[in-house]
Protein backbone atom coordinates (compact mmCIF):
# COMPACT_ATOMS: atom_id res chain seq x y z
CA UNK A 1 0.00 0.00 0.00
CA UNK A 2 1.32 3.44 -0.79
CA UNK A 3 0.78 6.78 0.90
CA UNK A 4 -1.50 8.03 -1.82
CA UNK A 5 -3.99 5.18 -1.46
CA UNK A 6 -4.16 5.84 2.26
CA UNK A 7 -4.94 9.53 1.88
CA UNK A 8 -7.19 9.41 -1.14
CA UNK A 9 -10.60 7.85 -0.91
CA UNK A 10 -11.18 9.51 2.46
CA UNK A 11 -13.97 12.01 1.77
CA UNK A 12 -13.36 13.88 5.05
CA UNK A 13 -9.86 14.97 3.94
CA UNK A 14 -10.88 18.04 2.00
CA UNK A 15 -9.97 21.66 2.60
CA UNK A 16 -13.49 23.04 2.21
CA UNK A 17 -16.03 23.48 5.01
CA UNK A 18 -19.52 25.05 4.91
CA UNK A 19 -17.92 28.27 6.17
CA UNK A 20 -15.26 28.42 3.44
CA UNK A 21 -17.84 27.57 0.79
CA UNK A 22 -20.04 30.45 1.95
CA UNK A 23 -17.00 32.71 2.16
CA UNK A 24 -15.96 31.63 -1.33
CA UNK A 25 -19.37 32.54 -2.75
CA UNK A 26 -19.39 35.92 -0.99
CA UNK A 27 -15.86 36.58 -2.31
CA UNK A 28 -16.83 35.64 -5.85
CA UNK A 29 -19.86 37.93 -5.74
CA UNK A 30 -17.59 40.66 -4.33
CA UNK A 31 -15.07 40.21 -7.15
CA UNK A 32 -17.83 40.48 -9.75
CA UNK A 33 -19.23 43.58 -8.03
CA UNK A 34 -15.75 45.11 -7.86
CA UNK A 35 -15.07 44.35 -11.53
CA UNK A 36 -18.40 45.86 -12.56
CA UNK A 37 -17.87 49.02 -10.50
CA UNK A 38 -14.17 49.28 -11.29
CA UNK A 39 -14.47 48.76 -15.02
CA UNK A 40 -17.86 50.30 -15.89
CA UNK A 41 -19.60 52.28 -13.17
CA UNK A 42 -16.79 54.51 -11.89
CA UNK A 43 -15.80 57.46 -14.07
CA UNK A 44 -12.42 57.86 -15.76
CA UNK A 45 -10.05 60.17 -13.89
CA UNK A 46 -9.61 63.78 -15.02
CA UNK A 47 -5.81 63.47 -15.12
CA UNK A 48 -5.13 59.75 -15.39
CA UNK A 49 -7.97 58.80 -17.73
CA UNK A 50 -8.97 55.13 -17.93
CA UNK A 51 -5.70 53.96 -16.36
CA UNK A 52 -7.07 54.94 -12.94
CA UNK A 53 -9.02 51.65 -13.03
CA UNK A 54 -5.79 49.72 -12.43
CA UNK A 55 -5.86 51.24 -8.97
CA UNK A 56 -8.88 49.15 -7.92
CA UNK A 57 -6.77 46.00 -8.20
CA UNK A 58 -3.38 47.54 -7.36
CA UNK A 59 -4.17 49.18 -4.02
CA UNK A 60 -6.16 46.25 -2.56
CA UNK A 61 -3.45 43.87 -3.83
CA UNK A 62 -0.74 45.82 -2.04
CA UNK A 63 -2.91 46.01 1.09
CA UNK A 64 -3.46 42.25 0.99
CA UNK A 65 0.28 41.59 0.62
CA UNK A 66 1.15 43.78 3.60
CA UNK A 67 -1.63 42.15 5.64
CA UNK A 68 -0.33 38.70 4.67
CA UNK A 69 3.24 39.56 5.73
CA UNK A 70 2.02 40.95 9.05
CA UNK A 71 0.10 37.69 9.63
CA UNK A 72 3.24 35.73 8.75
CA UNK A 73 5.21 37.73 11.31
CA UNK A 74 2.60 37.29 14.06
CA UNK A 75 2.12 33.55 13.44
CA UNK A 76 5.89 33.05 13.39
CA UNK A 77 6.16 34.74 16.78
CA UNK A 78 3.25 32.60 18.02
CA UNK A 79 5.10 29.47 16.89
CA UNK A 80 8.34 30.50 18.59
CA UNK A 81 6.59 31.35 21.84
CA UNK A 82 6.66 28.14 23.87
CA UNK A 83 3.10 28.33 25.16
CA UNK A 84 1.51 28.66 21.74
CA UNK A 85 3.92 26.39 19.85
CA UNK A 86 1.90 24.53 17.24
CA UNK A 87 2.55 23.57 13.64
CA UNK A 88 -0.75 25.23 12.76
CA UNK A 89 0.92 28.61 13.37
CA UNK A 90 3.77 27.57 11.11
CA UNK A 91 1.37 26.56 8.34
CA UNK A 92 -0.58 29.80 8.69
CA UNK A 93 2.72 31.70 8.41
CA UNK A 94 3.71 29.73 5.32
CA UNK A 95 0.33 29.95 3.62
CA UNK A 96 0.12 33.66 4.36
CA UNK A 97 3.60 34.31 2.93
CA UNK A 98 2.72 32.44 -0.28
CA UNK A 99 -0.41 34.55 -0.74
CA UNK A 100 1.54 37.69 0.16
CA UNK A 101 4.25 37.00 -2.44
CA UNK A 102 1.61 36.33 -5.10
CA UNK A 103 -0.26 39.56 -4.43
CA UNK A 104 2.88 41.63 -3.95
CA UNK A 105 3.93 40.37 -7.39
CA UNK A 106 0.54 41.35 -8.80
CA UNK A 107 0.66 44.82 -7.28
CA UNK A 108 4.26 45.38 -8.48
CA UNK A 109 3.21 44.49 -12.03
CA UNK A 110 -0.03 46.51 -11.96
CA UNK A 111 1.83 49.39 -10.29
CA UNK A 112 4.50 49.55 -12.95
CA UNK A 113 1.91 49.35 -15.73
CA UNK A 114 0.01 52.21 -14.10
CA UNK A 115 3.27 54.12 -13.65
CA UNK A 116 4.08 53.70 -17.34
CA UNK A 117 0.68 55.11 -18.32
CA UNK A 118 0.64 57.93 -15.77
CA UNK A 119 4.27 58.93 -15.17
CA UNK A 120 5.63 57.57 -18.44
CA UNK A 121 7.97 55.20 -16.64
CA UNK A 122 7.66 51.64 -15.35
CA UNK A 123 9.77 52.26 -12.28
CA UNK A 124 11.01 55.07 -10.07
CA UNK A 125 13.51 54.68 -7.22
CA UNK A 126 10.99 55.95 -4.72
CA UNK A 127 11.59 54.61 -1.19
CA UNK A 128 8.20 52.94 -0.95
CA UNK A 129 8.55 51.21 -4.30
CA UNK A 130 12.08 50.06 -3.64
CA UNK A 131 11.20 48.72 -0.19
CA UNK A 132 8.25 46.88 -1.72
CA UNK A 133 10.55 45.20 -4.24
CA UNK A 134 12.90 44.19 -1.39
CA UNK A 135 9.94 42.88 0.59
CA UNK A 136 8.96 40.75 -2.39
CA UNK A 137 12.46 39.26 -2.79
CA UNK A 138 12.82 38.73 0.97
CA UNK A 139 9.66 36.63 1.13
CA UNK A 140 10.61 34.73 -2.03
CA UNK A 141 13.72 33.77 -0.03
CA UNK A 142 11.55 32.90 2.96
CA UNK A 143 9.50 30.52 0.81
CA UNK A 144 12.71 28.95 -0.53
CA UNK A 145 13.83 28.28 3.06
CA UNK A 146 10.47 26.70 3.87
CA UNK A 147 11.10 24.15 1.13
CA UNK A 148 14.52 23.10 2.41
CA UNK A 149 13.19 19.89 3.93
CA UNK A 150 13.93 18.35 7.30
CA UNK A 151 11.37 17.67 10.00
CA UNK A 152 8.25 19.80 10.31
CA UNK A 153 9.42 21.43 13.52
CA UNK A 154 12.85 22.08 12.00
CA UNK A 155 11.18 23.81 9.05
CA UNK A 156 8.88 25.70 11.41
CA UNK A 157 11.66 27.02 13.67
CA UNK A 158 13.94 27.97 10.80
CA UNK A 159 11.27 29.82 8.88
CA UNK A 160 9.83 31.48 11.99
CA UNK A 161 13.24 32.91 12.91
CA UNK A 162 13.70 34.04 9.32
CA UNK A 163 10.29 35.74 9.29
CA UNK A 164 11.15 37.65 12.46
CA UNK A 165 14.51 38.66 10.94
CA UNK A 166 12.58 40.03 7.97
CA UNK A 167 10.49 42.14 10.34
CA UNK A 168 13.76 43.69 11.59
CA UNK A 169 15.34 44.11 8.17
CA UNK A 170 12.52 45.76 6.34
CA UNK A 171 12.45 49.01 8.38
CA UNK A 172 16.26 49.23 8.08
CA UNK A 173 16.12 48.74 4.32
CA UNK A 174 13.30 51.29 4.05
CA UNK A 175 15.21 53.81 6.17
CA UNK A 176 18.42 53.44 4.16
CA UNK A 177 16.63 53.64 0.82
CA UNK A 178 14.88 56.77 2.04
CA UNK A 179 18.22 58.31 3.03
CA UNK A 180 19.70 57.30 -0.32
CA UNK A 181 16.68 58.62 -2.17
CA UNK A 182 16.82 62.01 -0.45
CA UNK A 183 20.01 62.66 -2.44
CA UNK A 184 18.31 61.84 -5.73
CA UNK A 185 15.35 64.19 -5.78
CA UNK A 186 15.31 64.33 -9.57
CA UNK A 187 14.18 60.70 -9.67
CA UNK A 188 10.91 61.26 -7.84
CA UNK A 189 8.28 61.39 -10.53
CA UNK A 190 5.70 60.52 -7.90
CA UNK A 191 5.15 64.16 -7.04
CA UNK A 192 1.57 65.22 -6.51
CA UNK A 193 -0.52 62.08 -6.53
CA UNK A 194 -2.49 63.18 -3.50
CA UNK A 195 -5.52 64.41 -5.34
CA UNK A 196 -8.99 64.49 -3.84
CA UNK A 197 -11.02 61.52 -5.00
CA UNK A 198 -14.50 61.20 -6.31
CA UNK A 199 -16.88 59.56 -3.77
CA UNK A 200 -17.76 56.64 -6.02
CA UNK A 201 -14.09 55.98 -6.79
CA UNK A 202 -13.27 56.03 -3.10
CA UNK A 203 -16.12 53.61 -2.41
CA UNK A 204 -14.91 51.22 -5.13
CA UNK A 205 -11.40 51.33 -3.70
CA UNK A 206 -12.82 50.58 -0.25
CA UNK A 207 -14.90 47.75 -1.74
CA UNK A 208 -11.71 46.39 -3.34
CA UNK A 209 -9.94 46.32 0.02
CA UNK A 210 -12.83 44.41 1.62
CA UNK A 211 -13.18 41.95 -1.26
CA UNK A 212 -9.44 41.29 -1.35
CA UNK A 213 -9.40 40.77 2.43
CA UNK A 214 -12.20 38.18 2.12
CA UNK A 215 -10.28 36.55 -0.71
CA UNK A 216 -7.20 36.46 1.51
CA UNK A 217 -9.06 34.73 4.35
CA UNK A 218 -10.55 32.23 1.90
CA UNK A 219 -7.18 31.45 0.30
CA UNK A 220 -5.45 31.28 3.69
CA UNK A 221 -7.92 28.76 5.14
CA UNK A 222 -7.69 26.50 2.12
CA UNK A 223 -3.94 26.77 1.74
CA UNK A 224 -3.31 26.21 5.44
CA UNK A 225 -5.41 23.04 5.36
CA UNK A 226 -3.73 21.88 2.17
CA UNK A 227 -0.35 22.32 3.87
CA UNK A 228 -1.61 20.33 6.87
CA UNK A 229 -2.63 17.53 4.50
CA UNK A 230 0.77 17.75 2.83
CA UNK A 231 2.45 17.32 6.22
CA UNK A 232 0.14 14.39 6.93
CA UNK A 233 1.14 12.75 3.65
CA UNK A 234 4.81 13.21 4.60
CA UNK A 235 4.24 11.65 8.03
CA UNK A 236 2.01 8.76 7.08
CA UNK A 237 4.02 8.13 3.94
CA UNK A 238 7.10 7.42 6.05
CA UNK A 239 5.14 5.32 8.56
CA UNK A 240 3.61 3.28 5.77
CA UNK A 241 6.96 2.75 4.12
CA UNK A 242 8.44 1.55 7.43
CA UNK A 243 5.43 -0.75 8.01
CA UNK A 244 5.76 -2.17 4.51
CA UNK A 245 9.47 -2.77 5.03
CA UNK A 246 8.80 -4.50 8.36
CA UNK A 247 6.14 -6.70 6.74
CA UNK A 248 8.66 -7.64 4.08
CA UNK A 249 11.32 -8.57 6.64
CA UNK A 250 9.02 -10.23 9.13
CA UNK B 1 30.26 30.85 31.18
CA UNK B 2 30.78 34.20 29.44
CA UNK B 3 34.54 33.95 29.43
CA UNK B 4 34.15 30.33 28.29
CA UNK B 5 32.04 31.46 25.34
CA UNK B 6 34.62 34.06 24.35
CA UNK B 7 37.46 31.55 24.66
CA UNK B 8 35.59 29.08 22.43
CA UNK B 9 34.78 31.88 19.95
CA UNK B 10 38.47 32.82 19.84
CA UNK B 11 39.44 29.19 19.27
CA UNK B 12 36.92 28.89 16.41
CA UNK B 13 38.10 32.13 14.81
CA UNK B 14 41.72 30.99 15.10
CA UNK B 15 40.91 27.62 13.60
CA UNK B 16 39.01 29.17 10.66
CA UNK B 17 41.83 31.60 9.96
CA UNK B 18 44.39 28.82 10.25
CA UNK B 19 42.43 26.74 7.72
CA UNK B 20 42.42 29.75 5.40
CA UNK B 21 46.09 30.47 5.99
CA UNK B 22 47.01 26.93 5.02
CA UNK B 23 44.61 26.52 2.11
CA UNK B 24 45.15 30.08 0.76
CA UNK B 25 41.72 30.09 -0.85
CA UNK B 26 41.17 33.78 -0.06
CA UNK B 27 44.54 34.99 -1.30
CA UNK B 28 44.71 32.70 -4.32
CA UNK B 29 41.07 32.68 -5.43
CA UNK B 30 38.72 35.18 -3.77
CA UNK B 31 40.95 38.27 -3.99
CA UNK B 32 41.88 37.56 -7.64
CA UNK B 33 38.16 37.08 -8.32
CA UNK B 34 37.28 40.43 -6.72
CA UNK B 35 40.02 42.27 -8.63
CA UNK B 36 38.89 40.55 -11.81
CA UNK B 37 35.38 41.88 -11.18
CA UNK B 38 36.88 45.39 -10.92
CA UNK B 39 38.62 44.89 -14.29
CA UNK B 40 35.41 43.58 -15.85
CA UNK B 41 33.54 46.68 -14.60
CA UNK B 42 36.13 48.76 -16.45
CA UNK B 43 35.40 46.84 -19.67
CA UNK B 44 31.64 47.23 -19.18
CA UNK B 45 31.66 50.92 -18.31
CA UNK B 46 34.46 51.86 -20.70
CA UNK B 47 35.09 55.42 -19.55
CA UNK B 48 37.67 56.84 -17.12
CA UNK B 49 35.28 59.57 -15.98
CA UNK B 50 32.44 57.14 -15.30
CA UNK B 51 34.77 54.72 -13.51
CA UNK B 52 36.09 57.47 -11.25
CA UNK B 53 32.52 58.47 -10.46
CA UNK B 54 31.30 54.95 -9.63
CA UNK B 55 34.52 53.55 -8.09
CA UNK B 56 33.17 53.54 -4.47
CA UNK B 57 30.06 51.60 -5.45
CA UNK B 58 32.09 49.09 -7.43
CA UNK B 59 34.44 48.48 -4.50
CA UNK B 60 31.46 47.58 -2.32
CA UNK B 61 29.68 45.56 -4.98
CA UNK B 62 32.82 43.49 -5.47
CA UNK B 63 33.04 43.11 -1.67
CA UNK B 64 29.45 41.89 -1.41
CA UNK B 65 29.91 39.38 -4.26
CA UNK B 66 33.02 38.11 -2.54
CA UNK B 67 31.25 37.79 0.82
CA UNK B 68 29.06 35.14 -0.79
CA UNK B 69 32.13 33.06 -1.64
CA UNK B 70 33.84 33.66 1.69
CA UNK B 71 30.75 32.60 3.62
CA UNK B 72 30.11 29.56 1.45
CA UNK B 73 33.74 28.56 1.95
CA UNK B 74 33.55 29.20 5.70
CA UNK B 75 30.63 26.79 6.06
CA UNK B 76 31.81 24.26 3.46
CA UNK B 77 34.75 23.65 5.81
CA UNK B 78 32.24 22.98 8.62
CA UNK B 79 29.76 20.77 6.82
CA UNK B 80 32.18 18.71 4.71
CA UNK B 81 32.94 16.41 7.64
CA UNK B 82 30.01 17.29 9.89
CA UNK B 83 32.07 19.62 12.12
CA UNK B 84 29.12 21.92 12.78
CA UNK B 85 26.93 19.02 13.96
CA UNK B 86 29.83 17.66 16.01
CA UNK B 87 30.32 21.01 17.74
CA UNK B 88 26.60 21.32 18.44
CA UNK B 89 26.34 17.82 19.86
CA UNK B 90 29.45 18.45 21.94
CA UNK B 91 27.47 21.25 23.57
CA UNK B 92 29.39 24.16 22.08
CA UNK B 93 27.43 27.37 22.61
CA UNK B 94 26.03 28.53 19.22
CA UNK B 95 26.80 32.11 20.26
CA UNK B 96 30.49 31.14 20.36
CA UNK B 97 30.28 29.48 16.94
CA UNK B 98 28.58 32.56 15.52
CA UNK B 99 31.07 35.01 17.02
CA UNK B 100 34.10 32.92 16.07
CA UNK B 101 33.05 32.44 12.48
CA UNK B 102 31.96 36.10 12.12
CA UNK B 103 35.33 37.33 13.32
CA UNK B 104 37.15 35.00 10.91
CA UNK B 105 35.01 36.17 7.98
CA UNK B 106 35.49 39.81 9.04
CA UNK B 107 39.29 39.45 9.10
CA UNK B 108 39.29 37.91 5.61
CA UNK B 109 36.99 40.69 4.38
CA UNK B 110 39.35 43.33 5.75
CA UNK B 111 42.22 41.87 3.72
CA UNK B 112 39.97 41.73 0.67
CA UNK B 113 38.84 45.35 1.08
CA UNK B 114 42.41 46.60 1.31
CA UNK B 115 43.11 44.84 -2.00
CA UNK B 116 39.97 46.34 -3.55
CA UNK B 117 40.80 49.89 -2.43
CA UNK B 118 44.28 49.50 -3.90
CA UNK B 119 42.66 48.22 -7.10
CA UNK B 120 40.33 51.26 -7.15
CA UNK B 121 43.29 53.63 -6.69
CA UNK B 122 45.30 51.93 -9.42
CA UNK B 123 42.56 51.10 -11.93
CA UNK B 124 39.96 53.81 -11.35
CA UNK B 125 42.22 56.70 -10.29
CA UNK B 126 40.53 56.96 -6.92
CA UNK B 127 42.30 59.42 -4.65
CA UNK B 128 42.46 59.26 -0.85
CA UNK B 129 43.50 62.23 1.28
CA UNK B 130 44.66 61.88 4.90
CA UNK B 131 41.22 62.83 6.35
CA UNK B 132 39.57 60.64 3.74
CA UNK B 133 41.84 57.78 4.78
CA UNK B 134 40.60 57.92 8.38
CA UNK B 135 37.00 57.86 7.15
CA UNK B 136 37.77 55.03 4.73
CA UNK B 137 39.42 52.84 7.36
CA UNK B 138 36.52 53.40 9.79
CA UNK B 139 33.99 52.65 7.04
CA UNK B 140 35.76 49.43 6.10
CA UNK B 141 35.96 48.30 9.74
CA UNK B 142 32.31 49.00 10.54
CA UNK B 143 30.86 47.80 7.22
CA UNK B 144 32.95 44.64 7.38
CA UNK B 145 31.69 43.86 10.89
CA UNK B 146 28.07 44.17 9.75
CA UNK B 147 28.62 42.20 6.56
CA UNK B 148 30.47 39.40 8.35
CA UNK B 149 27.73 39.07 11.00
CA UNK B 150 24.81 38.95 8.61
CA UNK B 151 26.66 36.68 6.18
CA UNK B 152 27.55 34.23 8.97
CA UNK B 153 23.94 34.21 10.16
CA UNK B 154 22.49 33.39 6.73
CA UNK B 155 25.47 31.23 5.76
CA UNK B 156 24.73 29.04 8.80
CA UNK B 157 21.12 28.73 7.70
CA UNK B 158 22.05 27.77 4.14
CA UNK B 159 24.92 25.47 5.22
CA UNK B 160 24.39 21.83 4.36
CA UNK B 161 21.10 22.43 2.55
CA UNK B 162 20.26 21.54 -1.01
CA UNK B 163 20.85 24.44 -3.37
CA UNK B 164 22.86 26.45 -0.82
CA UNK B 165 24.92 28.11 -3.57
CA UNK B 166 21.83 29.86 -4.89
CA UNK B 167 19.94 30.18 -1.61
CA UNK B 168 22.60 32.27 0.13
CA UNK B 169 22.63 35.12 -2.45
CA UNK B 170 18.82 35.17 -2.50
CA UNK B 171 18.68 35.55 1.28
CA UNK B 172 21.72 37.75 1.77
CA UNK B 173 21.66 40.32 -1.02
CA UNK B 174 18.38 42.03 -0.04
CA UNK B 175 19.52 42.27 3.58
CA UNK B 176 22.88 43.91 2.85
CA UNK B 177 21.34 46.74 0.81
CA UNK B 178 21.81 49.21 3.73
CA UNK B 179 25.53 48.34 3.84
CA UNK B 180 25.91 48.85 0.11
CA UNK B 181 24.16 52.23 0.35
CA UNK B 182 25.92 53.45 3.51
CA UNK B 183 29.40 52.20 2.68
CA UNK B 184 29.25 53.50 -0.89
CA UNK B 185 28.23 57.00 0.23
CA UNK B 186 30.90 57.09 2.93
CA UNK B 187 33.55 55.87 0.49
CA UNK B 188 32.48 58.51 -2.05
CA UNK B 189 33.31 61.15 0.56
CA UNK B 190 36.60 59.45 1.39
CA UNK B 191 37.58 59.37 -2.30
CA UNK B 192 36.25 62.90 -2.82
CA UNK B 193 34.13 61.65 -5.73
CA UNK B 194 32.34 64.55 -7.46
CA UNK B 195 33.94 66.93 -4.95
CA UNK B 196 31.96 65.54 -2.00
CA UNK B 197 33.56 66.67 1.28
CA UNK B 198 34.98 64.13 3.72
CA UNK B 199 32.71 65.47 6.49
CA UNK B 200 29.61 64.47 4.50
CA UNK B 201 30.63 60.81 4.74
CA UNK B 202 30.60 60.52 8.52
CA UNK B 203 26.78 60.49 9.01
CA UNK B 204 26.59 57.33 6.85
CA UNK B 205 28.79 55.63 9.43
CA UNK B 206 25.77 55.87 11.74
CA UNK B 207 23.72 53.69 9.42
CA UNK B 208 26.60 51.21 9.09
CA UNK B 209 27.09 51.13 12.87
CA UNK B 210 23.37 50.48 13.51
CA UNK B 211 23.51 47.64 11.00
CA UNK B 212 26.68 46.15 12.51
CA UNK B 213 25.40 46.28 16.09
CA UNK B 214 21.93 45.02 15.17
CA UNK B 215 23.15 42.00 13.23
CA UNK B 216 25.92 41.14 15.67
CA UNK B 217 23.40 40.97 18.51
CA UNK B 218 20.51 39.46 16.57
CA UNK B 219 22.87 37.05 14.81
CA UNK B 220 24.24 35.78 18.12
CA UNK B 221 20.68 35.16 19.35
CA UNK B 222 19.21 33.73 16.13
CA UNK B 223 22.15 31.60 14.97
CA UNK B 224 21.41 28.75 17.39
CA UNK B 225 17.75 28.21 16.40
CA UNK B 226 18.65 28.58 12.70
CA UNK B 227 21.37 25.91 12.58
CA UNK B 228 19.92 23.62 15.23
CA UNK B 229 18.92 20.12 14.25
Amino acid sequence: MTASTATTGRPDRVTGTPFTRALGIVTLVGVLWLSWFGLFVTPADVNQGESVRIMYAHVPGAWLAYLAFVVTGISSAAYLWRRTRSLTWDRIAGASAEIGVLFMGISLVTGSLWGRLTWGTFWTWDARLTTTAFLFVTYVGYLAVRNLGGSHHQRARRSAVLALLAVLEIPLVHFSVELWNSLHQEASVAGNTDVTMDGLMLFTLFLGVIVFTLMYVWLLLHRQRALALQDLVDDTGLDLAIAARRAEVG
Amino acid sequence: MRSGTLAVARAIARRDLLVEWRSRVVTNQVIPFAVLVMVMFAFALDSDAVLERVAPGLVWLATIFSVLFLTARSFAVETADGALDAMRSAGVNPVAIFLGKSVAVAVQLLVLDVALVVAAVVLYRADVSLGGGVLLVTTILVATTGLASVATLYGGLAAGTKGRETLLPLLLLPVVAPVLIGATRATESAFGTNGIAVSEGWPWLGLLAVFAVLFSVVGAVAFGPLVDE
